[in-house]
């Protein structure tokens, strides 16, 4: 799994069935001092995460599982929604 | 497998189920010399690691399910399965191994 942060979200209509009800958010991941790093990427929620969260979320095969239809073609997911990260 | 060193905790309450009593280390992968990548995971658990730890993990969906137990469901790709004592990496040139 990756923190990230929702930073948008994606509308689409025309999709594959097995993504129909999943909400889309743009993710941007970040390090441990939750800088940005790397690009930001499409990623389907499972937490009913908002705008600006700091959230985990995991990539490839796993993606797809706790979705309401389990095989789709989404290769990440929110996974959680994080209170806190702590260095110390 | 890969080697980490764990840099800190990440705590969620709004998780996935089967999340729940897990706990989520951050850890910055390190490349075999030690030196630090650019690369941070968010990882669970598996042999009680804390702050400082160099820590041997996976990060691959089949193998962390079998080791959490969540079940063919489980939504979970990384774990720390135990600690790094030492590496040694071989001077002489790899290819020469054997001949």
């Amino acid at each position: 799994m990756n923190l990230g942060r929702v930073i948008g979200t994606v509308v689409s209509t025309q999709k594959v069935a097995s993504l129909k009800g999943v909400k889309l958010l743009i993710v941007q991941p970040l390090d441990e001092n939750l800088e940005p790093a790397g690009e930001p990427l499409v990623a389907s929620d499972a937490q009913q995460a908002g705008p600006g969260e700091l959230v985990t979320f995991i990539g490839g095969r796993e993606a797809a599982l706790p979705l309401p239809e389990p095989f789709n073609p989404s290769d990440a997911t929110i996974t959680s929604i994080v209170d806190e990260v702590s260095l110390d | 497998m890969k080697i980490g060193k764990v840099i800190g905790n990440v705590v969620s309450t709004l998780k996935l189920d089967h999340y729940v009593g897990e706990k989520m280390l951050l850890v910055k992968l390190l490349d075999p010399d030690g030196t630090e990548t650019t690369e941070t995971l968010v990882a669970f658990d598996r042999c009680q690691a804390g702050k400082g730890d160099v820590v041997l993990m996976i990060d691959e969906g089949n193998s962390a399910r079998m080791v959490l137990g969540t079940g063919p469901t489980g939504v979970v790709r990384a774990v720390c399965v135990g600690f790094v004592d030492s590496v040694n990496i071989y001077k002489a040139d790899p290819a020469s191994f054997g001949s």
